[in-house]
């Protein structure tokens, strides 16, 4: 196979798990300090949050055991655009004060499953947020900007604004989901423990056995 | 022979040039092989190709700093955090874009070798005489029967691996025992023959690729891990390393030398001959000269013709090769990204065992057997059938072990195919020298001017038309087709702007390719196409190489040289 329908054909077989992808078209300048962009105290949180979205189970470890932190911070910091990142700093105040508010506790102090229900319906705003529609008209707005950037570079010849066009920002927690089930999906632990790891196969069979339940191959 | 003093020179180390190597080398000749970037060594240079992606900071994406400091090479999808350094940098390597042109380079020893697709085809007479017969461009001056045994030698030596399909536009080969299709593309390949068994004779199958599904000396076979692009430890798909560059060096002949970028073939307009080349050491800029008696040039398709545009232009100002006025016309590639796919029910009880490098193929049927569309040449599709990650509870489910479980499952089956299309030779698809821009070194850069036109635009509507319609027969769920990339360059088949031909008049070479205006420099990479067809090009580089290297050593031989 072309390496070019290769790609296509990872992203099919990846399915939805690929959705952190959209992230990542880059855009905006970047411009932020490197260091200490997180205190120990987000790092803890945002541990704690991958850990509910993906948690522990018997035969492989969580987002905690998966470091998904420091992949959180690495992308946060090194591939999110400065109105990705703006979005997911202030978010992860956002959560905070909307967790003292709700539960007088910060999240970490939260039972399992008062963080499950706490999530699921941030999870559940954030899918209500993008159809809102002073999320539309800004999203509109924003896309509109980014077009015209993209054919005032074309005139001046510059095809590859095209490839750097920054995509809107959604609700902070829906990049926090993606970047837990991105992340974790490409750990160690997830991809050796909760999936089923290959480094070598050695052969090739096109109808292997499969039944429900059963892990999927990492790749 | 002092110390700058060689039999041969090859300009280039990548496929063809890799090729060219080796024929001069086992001939018996004294071979210099230039290469502009670094040295990668096979196998321990391979640093990444046993990592897991949890081993890089950004699991194999790039930084935003990375994506704007390339603009160019972020365009394909290549190029991510375990092998950035293996595309060429945009910073060292600018171009000029008239129109946009996605140009993708692989400046070290290897080349593209290392990266490329490794979808390996024959040309048919019906590529060959297609020029003629639509009284488009010039005649090639080579039919089948001339090149398929220099085919039957590159298949033998490189190994690939095929079905034997008696097809007339896609000839069989020398081919090592096929890679398998996987139980879906099997029973979508058996509805497509039977859907269009009186209509066009469709078929699907399996990809033809350069990797070893039986060992040859030194080589294992293919481990299906399908990290290629990373580099291959087994040896089991061709590049220089693996294949071309450890057979040379056995000779005891070949002397290579990276990080020497070629700024000029040195001619002497007395003799009508080359007599060696300019070198600027990228990592001294010093200056060197290198002599020999015979000249192959496989810098690449555009980095051949730009050697060219600024050799010897004090006899002719548009360069060495120019005198036809054809040097730098007629640039081609494949047209790619527009196609079709689906959902494909049932197979819950099945899945693949390894990881395939490679697809299912369907050969090109459209203006065949005096079909007219409204497009002339045709088209074939690369594809293949795999089972996505995630059931459907993954989308309900917000956090949790319930979305855990559903993610580390398999969900149902997809299908996909893409067409690869003819570019028509367009003599205003073309690269010049940039006059006003410089690189690093102070070399003037090329300047790009092409474009698809409406045949290619006519041809990818059918593509997307043509692949929904046949999913649909093959009962495949919620068919979607997509036409994206449309862009000169994405195919990465760079061809033509050198091209080969009957006349000096009309054409840069010769049918051995030979420049005409000075018969010791060969044109072996893709420059010298005179039409694209729609196969993958580089089997057909490969043969011509070797059989240029036969007349070459013939003719030197001969003292005709």
């Amino acid at each position: 196979m072309n390496r070019r329908e290769a790609l296509s054909y990872v992203g099919i077989l990846l399915g939805g798990t690929i959705i952190g992808a959209d992230a990542f078209l880059a855009g905006c300048k970047p411009s932020v300090k490197k260091e200490g962009l997180f205190q120990p105290e987000d790092l803890a949180l945002l541990d704690e949050i991958a850990e509910t979205i993906i948690p522990a189970t018997p035969d492989s470890g969580g987002g905690k055991a998966a470091g998904l932190t420091t992949f959180m911070s690495h992308i946060i910091t090194d591939c999110y655009t400065e109105n990705e990142r703006n979005v997911m700093l202030k978010g992860i105040d956002e959560l905070k004060k909307d967790c003292l508010a709700k539960h007088k506790k910060d999240f970490i102090n939260l039972t399992r499953s008062e963080k499950e229900i706490f999530l699921t319906q941030l999870h559940e705003e954030a899918l209500r947020y993008v159809k809102t529609d002073a999320y539309m008209k800004a999203k509109e707005t924003f896309d509109k900007q980014q077009d015209s950037w993209v054919k005032s570079e074309k005139e001046r010849k510059n095809f590859g604004a095209a490839y750097l066009k920054e995509n809107f920002p959604p609700h902070y927690f829906t990049m926090m989901r993606q970047l837990t089930l991105w992340g974790y999906f490409s750990s160690e632990v997830g991809m050796t423990k909760a999936l089923r790891y290959m480094d070598t196969p050695g052969h090739y069979d096109g109808a292997y056995p499969y039944k429900k339940g059963d892990k999927a191959w990492a790749i | 022979m002092s110390d700058n003093s060689y039999d041969a020179i090859v300009v280039g180390s990548g496929i063809s040039g890799g090729w060219a190597a080796k024929e001069l080398t086992e001939k018996g000749l004294k071979v210099l092989m230039l290469e502009r970037g670094k040295d990668v060594k096979h196998i321990q240079d391979y640093v990444n190709a046993t990592k897991g992606p949890w081993e890089f900071p950004h699991h194999g994406n790039l930084t935003l700093a990375q994506r704007k400091a390339n603009p160019n090479r972020i365009r394909g999808f290549g190029p991510g955090e375990m092998n950035l350094d293996w595309w060429a940098n945009d910073a060292e390597t600018p171009y000029s874009e008239i129109k946009q042109f996605n140009w993708f380079r692989g400046y070290q020893v290897g080349g593209r070798s290392l990266l490329w697709g490794k979808q390996t085809y024959r040309w048919s007479d019906i590529d060959f005489e297609a020029n003629s017969k639509d009284g488009l461009a010039i005649d090639w001056p080579v039919r089948y029967k001339e090149i398929a045994p220099w085919y039957d030698h590159v298949e033998k030596f490189i190994g690939v691996s095929g079905s034997i399909e008696n097809l007339p536009q896609l000839p069989d080969g020398q081919f090592l025992p096929p890679m398998e299709m996987n139980v879906v593309e099997k029973d979508i390949a058996a509805r497509v023959k039977e859907a269009y068994k009186d209509i066009d004779q469709r078929r699907i199958i399996i990809g033809r690729c350069a990797h070893l599904t039986a060992e040859l000396p030194g080589r294992n076979k293919c481990q299906y891990r399908n990290k290629c692009h990373l580099g291959c430890p087994f040896g089991a798909y061709f590049s220089t390393q693996s294949s071309t560059l450890p057979a040379a060096m056995k000779t005891g002949n070949l002397t290579l030398r990276p990080w020497s970028i070629v700024t000029k073939v040195l001619y002497d307009k007395d003799k009508k001959r080359a007599t060696g080349v300019e070198v600027l050491d990228a990592e001294t800029n010093k200056t060197y000269e290198f002599k020999a008696k015979i000249i192959f040039l496989n810098a690449s398709t555009l980095n051949s013709t730009w050697l060219l545009l600024n050799s010897a232009t004090d006899v002719w100002p548009g360069g060495l090769g120019s005198s036809s006025g054809e040097l730098g016309h007629n640039l081609m590639d494949h047209h790619l990204g527009s196609g079709a796919g689906g959902r494909v029910e049932g197979y819950e009880d099945k899945t693949v065992y390894g990881r395939r490098p490679n697809g299912v193929y369907i050969p090109r049927y459209r203006n065949l057997n005096n079909e007219k569309r409204d497009y002339i040449r045709g088209f074939g599709y690369q594809g293949g059938a795999g089972r996505g990650r995630g059931t459907k509870a993954a989308e309900e489910i917000a956090v949790g072990v319930g979305l855990k479980q559903a993610l580390t499952e398999f969900g149902g089956w997809s299908v996909w195919f893409g067409g690869f299309g003819e570019v028509l030779p367009y003599h205003d698809n073309m690269v010049t020298l940039d006059k006003n821009k410089k690189d690093k070194w102070g070399l003037n850069i090329l300047a790009i001017d092409a474009e698809l036109k409406e045949n290619e635009l006519n041809m990818r509507k059918e593509i997307v038309n043509d692949g929904k319609e046949m999913l649909e027969k093959a009962g495949v769920k919620n068919v979607y087709g997509f036409d994206s990339d449309g862009v000169m360059g994405q195919g990465i088949h760079e061809m033509g702007t050198a091209r080969m031909g009957n006349d000096p008049k009309t054409s840069v070479l010769n049918k051995w390719n030979q420049l005409w205006d000075a018969p010791n420099v060969f044109v072996t990479d893709g420059a010298f196409m005179t039409s694209a067809g729609c196969v993958n090009p580089s089997l057909t580089y490969m043969a011509f190489t070797a059989r240029a290297v036969d007349h070459a050593v013939n003719e030197l031989k001969k003292q005709n040289l």
